[in-house]
Protein backbone atom coordinates (compact mmCIF):
# COMPACT_ATOMS: atom_id res chain seq x y z
CA UNK A 1 0.00 0.00 0.00
CA UNK A 2 1.85 3.06 -1.23
CA UNK A 3 1.00 6.55 0.08
CA UNK A 4 -0.42 7.39 -3.37
CA UNK A 5 -2.85 4.49 -3.15
CA UNK A 6 -3.95 5.55 0.36
CA UNK A 7 -4.61 9.11 -0.88
CA UNK A 8 -6.51 7.70 -3.87
CA UNK A 9 -8.78 5.57 -1.70
CA UNK A 10 -9.39 8.42 0.75
CA UNK A 11 -10.38 10.80 -2.06
CA UNK A 12 -12.43 8.11 -3.82
CA UNK A 13 -14.32 7.36 -0.59
CA UNK A 14 -14.94 11.10 -0.13
CA UNK A 15 -16.26 11.41 -3.70
CA UNK A 16 -18.55 8.37 -3.45
CA UNK A 17 -19.74 9.45 0.00
CA UNK A 18 -20.56 12.91 -1.32
CA UNK A 19 -22.47 11.41 -4.26
CA UNK A 20 -24.49 9.13 -1.95
CA UNK A 21 -25.17 12.10 0.32
CA UNK A 22 -26.41 14.04 -2.74
CA UNK A 23 -29.03 11.34 -3.28
CA UNK A 24 -30.07 10.96 0.36
CA UNK A 25 -30.33 14.63 1.35
CA UNK A 26 -33.86 15.96 1.17
CA UNK A 27 -33.08 19.66 0.91
CA UNK A 28 -31.52 20.89 -2.39
CA UNK A 29 -29.02 23.13 -0.57
CA UNK A 30 -27.62 20.08 1.27
CA UNK A 31 -27.41 18.25 -2.07
CA UNK A 32 -25.49 21.22 -3.51
CA UNK A 33 -23.00 21.18 -0.63
CA UNK A 34 -22.51 17.40 -1.11
CA UNK A 35 -21.83 18.02 -4.80
CA UNK A 36 -19.14 20.56 -3.85
CA UNK A 37 -17.46 17.83 -1.73
CA UNK A 38 -17.49 15.51 -4.78
CA UNK A 39 -15.97 18.21 -7.01
CA UNK A 40 -13.19 19.12 -4.59
CA UNK A 41 -12.24 15.46 -4.09
CA UNK A 42 -12.19 15.00 -7.87
CA UNK A 43 -9.84 17.99 -8.09
CA UNK A 44 -7.59 16.15 -5.60
CA UNK A 45 -7.67 13.08 -7.84
CA UNK A 46 -6.65 15.22 -10.84
CA UNK A 47 -3.70 16.53 -8.82
CA UNK A 48 -2.79 12.94 -7.99
CA UNK A 49 -2.78 12.16 -11.72
CA UNK A 50 -0.51 15.13 -12.46
CA UNK A 51 -3.15 17.23 -14.20
CA UNK A 52 -2.57 20.43 -12.23
CA UNK A 53 -4.28 22.83 -14.61
CA UNK A 54 -7.43 20.71 -14.85
CA UNK A 55 -7.50 20.48 -11.04
CA UNK A 56 -7.29 24.27 -10.73
CA UNK A 57 -10.01 24.78 -13.35
CA UNK A 58 -12.16 22.16 -11.61
CA UNK A 59 -12.04 24.08 -8.34
CA UNK A 60 -12.34 27.58 -9.85
CA UNK A 61 -15.04 26.89 -12.45
CA UNK A 62 -16.97 23.93 -11.01
CA UNK A 63 -16.52 24.37 -7.28
CA UNK A 64 -16.55 28.14 -7.56
CA UNK A 65 -18.62 29.55 -10.41
CA UNK A 66 -21.12 26.79 -11.27
CA UNK A 67 -21.91 25.76 -7.70
CA UNK A 68 -22.28 29.39 -6.58
CA UNK A 69 -24.81 29.77 -9.42
CA UNK A 70 -26.68 26.69 -8.15
CA UNK A 71 -26.71 27.84 -4.52
CA UNK A 72 -27.76 31.31 -5.67
CA UNK A 73 -30.74 29.94 -7.62
CA UNK A 74 -31.75 27.60 -4.77
CA UNK A 75 -31.84 30.56 -2.39
CA UNK A 76 -33.49 32.87 -4.95
CA UNK A 77 -36.35 30.43 -5.55
CA UNK A 78 -36.55 29.56 -1.84
CA UNK A 79 -36.49 25.84 -2.64
CA UNK A 80 -37.83 23.69 0.18
CA UNK A 81 -37.69 20.00 1.07
CA UNK A 82 -38.67 17.96 -1.96
CA UNK A 83 -41.96 16.12 -1.90
CA UNK A 84 -42.39 12.54 -3.05
CA UNK A 85 -45.74 11.23 -4.22
CA UNK A 86 -46.57 7.54 -3.82
CA UNK A 87 -46.15 7.10 -7.57
CA UNK A 88 -42.63 8.56 -7.57
CA UNK A 89 -41.69 6.25 -4.67
CA UNK A 90 -43.02 3.32 -6.66
CA UNK A 91 -40.99 4.36 -9.70
CA UNK A 92 -37.85 4.36 -7.54
CA UNK A 93 -37.75 0.54 -7.33
CA UNK A 94 -37.31 -0.18 -11.07
CA UNK A 95 -35.13 2.94 -11.23
CA UNK A 96 -32.76 1.54 -8.60
CA UNK A 97 -32.58 -1.79 -10.44
CA UNK A 98 -31.92 -0.09 -13.79
CA UNK A 99 -29.20 2.15 -12.34
CA UNK A 100 -27.54 -0.86 -10.68
CA UNK A 101 -27.73 -2.78 -13.97
CA UNK A 102 -26.15 0.14 -15.86
CA UNK A 103 -23.31 0.48 -13.34
CA UNK A 104 -22.73 -3.28 -13.38
CA UNK A 105 -22.65 -3.30 -17.17
CA UNK A 106 -20.12 -0.45 -17.32
CA UNK A 107 -17.98 -2.05 -14.57
CA UNK A 108 -18.05 -5.44 -16.36
CA UNK A 109 -16.98 -3.82 -19.63
CA UNK A 110 -14.09 -2.06 -17.88
CA UNK A 111 -13.04 -5.24 -16.09
CA UNK A 112 -13.01 -7.11 -19.42
CA UNK A 113 -10.91 -4.46 -21.19
CA UNK A 114 -8.33 -4.20 -18.39
CA UNK A 115 -5.52 -5.73 -20.44
CA UNK A 116 -6.23 -3.55 -23.47
CA UNK A 117 -6.00 -0.36 -21.41
CA UNK A 118 -2.80 -1.40 -19.70
CA UNK A 119 -1.25 -2.51 -23.01
CA UNK A 120 -2.12 0.82 -24.64
CA UNK A 121 -0.43 2.73 -21.81
CA UNK A 122 2.70 4.33 -23.17
CA UNK A 123 5.87 5.09 -21.29
CA UNK A 124 7.04 8.67 -20.94
CA UNK A 125 6.66 11.67 -18.72
CA UNK A 126 3.38 13.40 -18.08
CA UNK A 127 3.18 16.60 -20.11
CA UNK A 128 3.10 19.96 -18.37
CA UNK A 129 0.65 22.85 -18.36
CA UNK A 130 2.89 24.53 -20.97
CA UNK A 131 2.23 21.67 -23.39
CA UNK A 132 -1.47 21.84 -22.58
CA UNK A 133 -1.62 25.54 -23.48
CA UNK A 134 0.33 24.90 -26.70
CA UNK A 135 -2.18 22.19 -27.58
CA UNK A 136 -5.23 24.37 -26.89
CA UNK A 137 -3.94 27.39 -28.81
CA UNK A 138 -2.41 25.45 -31.74
CA UNK A 139 -4.14 22.13 -32.39
CA UNK A 140 -7.51 23.01 -30.89
CA UNK A 141 -7.65 26.72 -31.71
CA UNK A 142 -10.85 26.55 -33.81
CA UNK A 143 -12.84 24.55 -31.23
CA UNK A 144 -11.49 26.96 -28.60
CA UNK A 145 -12.80 29.96 -30.54
CA UNK A 146 -16.12 28.17 -31.05
CA UNK A 147 -16.50 27.72 -27.29
CA UNK A 148 -16.25 31.49 -26.85
CA UNK A 149 -19.14 31.80 -29.30
CA UNK A 150 -21.03 29.14 -27.31
CA UNK A 151 -20.52 31.13 -24.11
CA UNK A 152 -21.79 34.28 -25.86
CA UNK A 153 -24.95 32.45 -27.00
CA UNK A 154 -25.43 31.05 -23.48
CA UNK A 155 -25.18 34.55 -21.97
CA UNK A 156 -27.75 35.86 -24.48
CA UNK A 157 -30.04 32.89 -23.83
CA UNK A 158 -29.89 33.31 -20.06
CA UNK A 159 -30.63 37.05 -20.33
CA UNK A 160 -33.54 36.55 -22.74
CA UNK A 161 -35.08 33.77 -20.63
CA UNK A 162 -34.78 35.65 -17.36
CA UNK A 163 -36.12 38.90 -18.83
CA UNK A 164 -39.21 37.45 -20.46
CA UNK A 165 -41.58 38.31 -17.62
CA UNK A 166 -40.55 41.98 -17.67
CA UNK A 167 -41.00 42.27 -21.47
CA UNK A 168 -44.53 40.90 -21.28
CA UNK A 169 -45.67 43.28 -18.55
CA UNK B 1 1.48 4.49 -9.79
CA UNK B 2 -2.22 3.83 -9.47
CA UNK B 3 -3.74 1.57 -12.16
CA UNK B 4 -5.96 3.36 -14.69
CA UNK B 5 -8.69 0.84 -13.96
CA UNK B 6 -9.18 2.18 -10.45
CA UNK B 7 -9.91 5.63 -11.80
CA UNK B 8 -12.24 4.32 -14.49
CA UNK B 9 -14.07 2.11 -11.97
CA UNK B 10 -14.54 5.14 -9.68
CA UNK B 11 -15.80 7.08 -12.70
CA UNK B 12 -18.32 4.30 -13.46
CA UNK B 13 -19.53 4.26 -9.83
CA UNK B 14 -19.96 8.06 -9.79
CA UNK B 15 -21.81 7.92 -13.12
CA UNK B 16 -24.14 5.23 -11.76
CA UNK B 17 -24.82 7.32 -8.66
CA UNK B 18 -25.55 10.29 -10.93
CA UNK B 19 -28.08 8.21 -12.90
CA UNK B 20 -29.63 7.05 -9.61
CA UNK B 21 -29.92 10.64 -8.35
CA UNK B 22 -31.44 11.65 -11.71
CA UNK B 23 -34.15 9.00 -11.28
CA UNK B 24 -34.81 9.48 -7.55
CA UNK B 25 -34.82 13.25 -7.25
CA UNK B 26 -38.05 15.16 -7.69
CA UNK B 27 -36.69 18.68 -7.31
CA UNK B 28 -35.69 20.10 -10.69
CA UNK B 29 -32.54 21.75 -9.27
CA UNK B 30 -31.43 18.45 -7.70
CA UNK B 31 -31.98 16.71 -11.04
CA UNK B 32 -29.80 19.35 -12.69
CA UNK B 33 -27.10 18.74 -10.07
CA UNK B 34 -27.13 15.00 -10.81
CA UNK B 35 -26.41 15.84 -14.47
CA UNK B 36 -23.37 17.81 -13.28
CA UNK B 37 -22.30 14.75 -11.26
CA UNK B 38 -22.46 12.58 -14.40
CA UNK B 39 -20.40 15.14 -16.35
CA UNK B 40 -17.81 15.09 -13.56
CA UNK B 41 -17.63 11.29 -13.68
CA UNK B 42 -16.95 11.41 -17.42
CA UNK B 43 -14.26 14.06 -16.88
CA UNK B 44 -12.51 11.73 -14.44
CA UNK B 45 -12.43 8.98 -17.08
CA UNK B 46 -11.06 11.46 -19.66
CA UNK B 47 -8.18 12.53 -17.39
CA UNK B 48 -7.45 8.91 -16.38
CA UNK B 49 -7.10 7.83 -20.01
CA UNK B 50 -5.08 10.96 -20.80
CA UNK B 51 -2.67 9.98 -18.04
CA UNK B 52 -2.52 6.35 -19.21
CA UNK B 53 -1.77 7.27 -22.83
CA UNK B 54 0.56 10.17 -21.94
CA UNK B 55 -1.38 12.34 -24.36
CA UNK B 56 -2.98 15.67 -23.54
CA UNK B 57 -6.07 15.36 -25.75
CA UNK B 58 -8.10 14.04 -22.83
CA UNK B 59 -7.28 17.04 -20.67
CA UNK B 60 -8.16 19.46 -23.48
CA UNK B 61 -11.50 17.68 -23.84
CA UNK B 62 -12.11 18.03 -20.09
CA UNK B 63 -11.64 21.80 -20.42
CA UNK B 64 -14.19 21.88 -23.26
CA UNK B 65 -16.62 19.77 -21.20
CA UNK B 66 -16.27 22.23 -18.31
CA UNK B 67 -17.01 25.17 -20.66
CA UNK B 68 -20.09 23.41 -22.02
CA UNK B 69 -21.22 22.55 -18.48
CA UNK B 70 -20.92 26.20 -17.46
CA UNK B 71 -22.97 27.34 -20.46
CA UNK B 72 -25.51 24.60 -19.75
CA UNK B 73 -25.79 25.63 -16.09
CA UNK B 74 -26.40 29.27 -17.04
CA UNK B 75 -29.14 28.50 -19.57
CA UNK B 76 -30.66 25.63 -17.57
CA UNK B 77 -30.95 27.65 -14.38
CA UNK B 78 -32.56 30.51 -16.33
CA UNK B 79 -35.13 27.99 -17.65
CA UNK B 80 -35.69 26.72 -14.09
CA UNK B 81 -36.32 30.28 -12.88
CA UNK B 82 -38.89 30.85 -15.66
CA UNK B 83 -40.73 27.54 -15.07
CA UNK B 84 -40.82 28.05 -11.31
CA UNK B 85 -42.31 31.50 -11.93
CA UNK B 86 -45.01 30.02 -14.16
CA UNK B 87 -45.77 26.91 -12.06
CA UNK B 88 -45.07 28.21 -8.53
CA UNK B 89 -43.26 24.92 -7.85
CA UNK B 90 -39.90 23.21 -8.36
CA UNK B 91 -41.38 19.71 -8.41
CA UNK B 92 -40.93 18.09 -11.82
CA UNK B 93 -44.26 16.30 -11.50
CA UNK B 94 -46.03 19.66 -11.58
CA UNK B 95 -44.47 20.51 -14.94
CA UNK B 96 -46.76 18.35 -17.07
CA UNK B 97 -48.17 20.61 -19.78
CA UNK B 98 -46.96 18.27 -22.54
CA UNK B 99 -48.42 15.19 -20.82
CA UNK B 100 -51.53 13.58 -22.30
Amino acid sequence: MTPQLIIFFALAALAVGGAISLILQKHPIHSALSLIVVMVSLAGLYLLMGAEFVAAVQIIVYGGAIMVLFVFVIMLLNAGIEEHTSLSKLAGVPGLLLALALTGFIAATIARSTDTVQAAAQPGNMASTRDLSAMIFKDFVYPFELTSFLILVAILGAIVLAQREKARA
Amino acid sequence: MIPTNYYVMLSAILFGLGVLAFIFKRNVISIFMSIELMLNAVNLAFVAFSQAMHKLDGQVFVLFVIVVAAAEAAVGLAIIIVTSRNRQSLNVERVDLLKL
